[in-house]
């Protein structure tokens, strides 16, 4: 099958990864998707996506989120997108690409933007089972795959940027992890010997294995073909279940070879500054596998995309050039802040260098300097905080001294140089390729008063996000200039921050919302009724300070009631289809038969979904509005109380077995944890609270993922502040030593309540460690020292909420006016909702989805209510 | 199916697309701030608000983006002096007078005329 040419001239696409799809949109904006026929050919089973966020997957991204390509758009343009179809063969001459599916296409132009492929080195069982390289979602699957199901040991070979990645993936995946690098340091490339040594310490702190300036040799396997190990260079064998190479990419330049173009010695098609082929007029190449006019393979993708730009404006007859790029990077994982940029490794001539060095908190900062005092480039490791005002003055003479620079913020002389000292022309977002000029003219001219509108308006910050945190300052910056206060408060009703309208609820002892709105709120949302943002963060504050301003501590009582997310209002947790579901307290996981029993016959009894939390408990899903009541009726009956599970309040504290039954234990794990769980129930606070106690320092507990943890020592207990799992884990600080019993809840009831008082709305204990000024030296000196006298308040706080204490479900089912709520509808409370309906799976119910789609509602009545 | 309605004070009517005023509860049941769901002849569901100015609004119950019934437990504010509720699953607004979303604006949900009588 050929397709002719038509009247439209044609042009084809090799390749939809990253610098295509910016191609394609280059394409659209000059128009010229309208005066030609577009047609891509795709090899990967999904159209572009975001390979330079590919590790966020890891973290929780999706491949859908990783997605670049909108299908509205390549409809809109009438783009012939042909995933899956790669092209197999050019014929120059009669001017055609035959692709895998035997479909040729006829091109007046061809645009090559193939890629790279990972290299692999030539070693013997290279390619045995438990071999991988990482490039491709499909990739990522399948080594997710093999480590969860065949590996608890992984090596990287290549310890440059894409090995760290691959090796913090590997690490987020659970497997003891290697890293093996043949340079005598860690990225090589980006990094010099004093930035590497600082670097290799804080990477083996994390619990990394590194092996540097040794070779891998063989890949060692079983009978089978499986990796059991790696033989080294240096004559020792690594033992590991399987291997990533991240050892370098190669350009896919395989087809532009067979059709005879031009490429370079080590490989990348030829290209002049228009990105056009040398060898052939009607031959483009762009992206990671075109050598371009500067002698150099781009590996990166901001230079990729300004490729893209270039090729498609001289398609369209106008003037473009790429005559080169920065090589600027950042380390985007493994909580490790590494960047480079410019001439990092000073190779221009009379360059000095200007460096910082703290091996003990593995600091390294250089700045390389011109003899003008031009900065040309750098390197930070450990703090790279400015490396997007840093990246943006390469070029220019800085402002202050470089000395000042390097110096960490605090230290004597030290300077932060802030992004409003950077010149218009300078670049901050160097994958899209903007300019302060246009951050500031998003602002000016554009109206845009928050960064996520000017990431659209401008596109900076959309790919590596790397230059996200100076865009923020930047835009802050120039509102500010432009007369805009930079609104620090609540939301559109308060001015205030969450931590001064808790003042000002616990000075003036207001218990009415209602009131602080009308008397505190900004002026044209005084008298309204306020939003969702603020609603639930006063109803949460009067709650948590209830006792003492002598509101009512039931949270669905008066005007409390309205203020409560849907969660807090029927005390339990909304669900995708409007079920909800019921979590009792199980205090630190500890449950008797009987109980556990109570539970198995309500589950089946009202027919719910039973799932083991992650929090030492059990959930039950698929409960109805009116059979909440029911359901906790018998709860209460047996025992049991809520479990918060819906506020932001107390969570669980985990335990572990501890001393009564593990031979490892040195205090009774079990009992503190239901001691501190039943002591802070029902706290609300500015976000969800979690803890966890441990009976020695192997930490089955994991404490020190918690909020508060406790681990047991023989001397009593230690307590650990700020750690966090969820999106951003953060290893729990250690607050004090070998604590008695009360000194230990002592400290805890001083901690929360200095966290409820301080944090702001949806601030875990972790976001709020790092934001304070002071951070955990501050907070140590407030609740041991007790640097600010307040210890006392703090505590009396903490002894108001504990004997005040009601559960909220015994409360709610005994009183006829609080059931009342508990309705599917005001006009027929006994007609359950229609649209929350199940179907089974694996022995238990699932919601039916399909029906959330289509509803109830009639056919013909699309207008209305349907989101597309 | 039961619809049946206590005779009191107040009632909350909304006019439904044949004209009628369609009686769906009294006005004491419903809470500034907080909505209620009712179920409409056809099968519908409708969420019913009161602010605190005791101004009524009554939109379609079904949340357009997740198509659970849920836009009645949504909380509810003002934005720009226009009434909304939130919805409670993934926290898109609505107007209550016009039932356009106001975070998409190609979005809505049916907005009904109320009144207490
Ligand atoms: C049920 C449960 C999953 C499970 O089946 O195991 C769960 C379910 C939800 N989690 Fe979780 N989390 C559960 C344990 C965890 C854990 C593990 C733990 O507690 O040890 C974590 C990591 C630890 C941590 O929080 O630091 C966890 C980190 C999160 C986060 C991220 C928090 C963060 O700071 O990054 C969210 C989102 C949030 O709160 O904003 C979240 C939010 C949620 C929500 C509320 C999401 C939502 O809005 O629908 C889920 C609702 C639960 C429901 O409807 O009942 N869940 N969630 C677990 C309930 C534990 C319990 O018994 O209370
Ligand atoms: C894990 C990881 C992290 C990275 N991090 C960064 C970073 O932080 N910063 C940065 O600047 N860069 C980063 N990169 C590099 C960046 O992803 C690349 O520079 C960018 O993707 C190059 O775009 P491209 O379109 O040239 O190539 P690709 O995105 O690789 O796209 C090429 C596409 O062409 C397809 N193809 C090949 N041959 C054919 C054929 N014959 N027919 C049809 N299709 C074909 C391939 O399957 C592929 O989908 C990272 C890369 C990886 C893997
Ligand atoms: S943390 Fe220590 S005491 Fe607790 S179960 Fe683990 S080994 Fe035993
Ligand atoms: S520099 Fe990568 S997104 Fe801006």
């Amino acid at each position: 099958m050929t397709t002719a040419p038509g009247a439209t001239p044609t042009i084809v696409l090799v390749g939809h990864g990253m610098v295509g799809q910016r191609f394609l949109e280059a394409l659209a904006e000059r128009g010229l998707t309208a005066t030609h026929r577009v047609v891509v050919l795709c090899e990967e089973p999904r159209p572009a996506y975001d390979r330079v966020a590919l590790t966020s997957y890891f973290s929780g991204r999706t491949a859908e989120d990783l997605s670049m390509t909108d299908m509205g758009f390549i409809e809109d343009h009438g783009i012939e997108l042909y995933v899956g179809d790669p092209a197999e063969t050019i014929d120059r001459e009669a001017r055609t690409v035959t692709a895998r599916s035997g479909r040729v296409f006829a091109y007046d132009t061809l645009v090559l933007a193939t890629g790279s492929y990972p290299f692999v080195p030539p070693v013997p069982n290279k390619d045995a089972t438990g071999c991988f390289v990482y490039r491709t979602i499909e990739d990522l699957l399948a080594i997710e795959e093999y480590a969860r199901t065949r590996a608890t040991t992984g090596a990287v070979v290549g310890g440059g940027l894409l090995g760290l990645e691959a090796a913090g993936a590997l690490k987020g995946l659970g497997l003891a992890t290697h890293i093996v690098e043949f340079a005598p340091r860690l990225m090589p490339v980006q990094v010099d010997e004093g930035g590497g040594a600082a670097l290799l310490r804080t990477i083996a702190g994390m619990g990394l294995s590194v092996h540097t300036g040794v070779g891998t040799q063989e890949i060692v396997t079983d009978a089978s073909g499986t990796v059991t190990g790696m033989k080294l260079s240096d004559g020792s064998e690594l033992p590991t279940d399987m291997v990533v190479f991240s050892a370098g990419v190669r350009p896919r330049d395989q087809l532009a070879r067979d059709c005879g173009l031009t490429v370079g010695e080590r490989g990348g098609i030829t290209v002049d500054e228009q990105c056009r082929t040398v060898t052939d007029p009607h031959v483009f190449a762009i992206g990671e596998c075109a050598l371009a006019a500067d002698g150099r393979v781009y590996g990166l993708v901001a230079p990729g995309y300004e490729q893209a730009q270039t090729a498609a404006a001289t398609i369209a007859s106008d003037e473009a050039a790429f005559v080169g790029a920065d090589l600027s990077t950042k380390l985007k994982l493994l909580g490790v802040d590494v960047a480079s940029f410019g001439d990092a490794h000073g190779t221009t001539a009379d360059c000095l260098d200007v460096v910082y060095s703290d091996s003990r908190a593995g600091l390294y900062k250089k700045l390389v300097i011109g003899p003008d005092g031009t900065l040309l480039g750098g390197i930070l490791v450990g703090d790279a905080d400015a490396y997007g005002t840093l990246r943006a003055l390469t070029g220019s003479v800085p402002p202050i001294s470089p000395e000042s620079l390097v110096l960490p913020a605090g230290a004597d002389s030290g300077a932060q140089l802030g992004p409003s000292a950077l010149p218009d022309e300078a670049i901050i977002c160097s994958c899209h390729n903007v300019s302060k000029g246009a951050v500031r003219g998003a602002v000016t001219e554009h109206e845009c008063t928050t960064v996520p509108e000017v990431k659209k308006c401008t596109k900076a910050g959309t790919g590596c996000g790397s230059c996200v945190k100076v865009l923020g300052q930047l835009v802050n910056a120039e509102l500010e200039a432009s007369g805009v206060e930079v609104d620090k408060g609540l939301c559109g009703c308060f001015a205030q921050t969450r931590e001064e309208l808790y003042e000002i609820v616990l000075a003036l002892r207001i218990t009415s919302y209602q009131e602080l709105l009308d008397r505190y709120g900004r002026e044209g949302a005084r008298g309204g009724d306020g939003c969702e943002t603020c609603k639930p963060a006063v109803g949460s504050i009067i709650a948590s300070l209830a006792p003492a301003i002598g509101a009512s501590g039931y949270v669905l009582d008066g005007e409390q009631a309205a203020l409560q997310d849907t969660n807090d209002h029927f005390l339990a947790n909304l669900q995708k289809n409007g079920s909800y579901s019921v979590v009792p307290r199980i205090p630190g996981g500890e449950i008797a038969p009987e109980k556990l029993i109570v539970i198995g016959e309500i589950a089946r009894d009202f027919g719910l979904y039973t799932k083991i939390t992650g929090g030492q408990r059990i959930d039950m899903f698929g409960a109805r509005v009116e059979q909440l009541p029911l359901i906790w009726a018998r709860l209460v009956d047996a025992g049991f109380e809520s479990g918060h599970a819906y506020g932001k309040a107390l969570r669980t504290v985990k335990s572990c077995v501890g001393s009564t039954w593990c031979r490892y234990g040195v205090q009774d794990s079990v009992r503190m944890a239901i001691d501190l769980e039943l002591r802070y129930r029902g706290l609300r606070s500015p976000h969800k609270l979690k803890s966890a106690v441990s009976g020695c320092q192997r930490e089955c507990a994991e404490a020190q993922s918690k909020d508060f943890g406790v681990i047991a020592t023989v001397g009593g207990w230690n307590l650990y502040v700020g750690g966090n799992g969820g999106a951003t884990p953060r290893h729990a600080d250690l607050l004090a030593q070998d604590l008695s019993d009360a000194e230990l809840v002592r400290l805890i009831d001083r901690f929360l309540m200095f966290y409820i008082r301080t944090a702001d709305r949806l601030e875990r204990t972790s976001v709020w460690l790092e934001r304070i000024p002071g951070g955990l030296d501050h907070v140590r000196d407030v609740v041991v020292h007790d640097s600010l006298g307040i210890c006392d308040d703090l505590e009396q706080l903490m002894r108001a909420h504990v004997s005040h204490y009601r559960d909220e479900w015994a409360e709610t089912i005994n009183d006829p006016e609080r059931l009342a709520r508990f309705v599917s509808f005001v006009n027929a409370p006994d007609t359950p909702d229609p649209v929350v309906a199940f179907v089974p799976e694996r022995d238990q119910i699932k919601p039916d989805l399909p029906l959330l789609n289509i509803g109830l509602r009639p056919a013909d009545d699309v207008l209305e209510g349907s989101a597309r | 199916m039961t619809l049946a309605v206590e005779t009191t004070d107040l009632k909350v009517q909304l006019r439904l697309a044949d004209d009628d005023w369609f009686t769906a509860c009294d006005l004491s049941a419903l809470t500034p701030g907080r909505g209620v769901a009712a179920l409409l002849p056809d099968g519908r569901q409708v969420a019913l608000f009161r602010d605190r100015a005791d101004r009524l609004y009554a939109v379609d119950n079904r949340d357009p983006f997740t198509g659970a019934a849920v836009l009645s437990r949504g909380l509810t504010g003002t934005h720009r002096n226009r009434p909304f509720v939130a919805s409670p699953l993934l926290k898109q607004r609505f107007d209550l007078v016009s039932g356009e979303c106001l975070d998409d604006e190609e979005v809505r949900v049916a907005a009904y005329e109320v009144r207490a009588a």
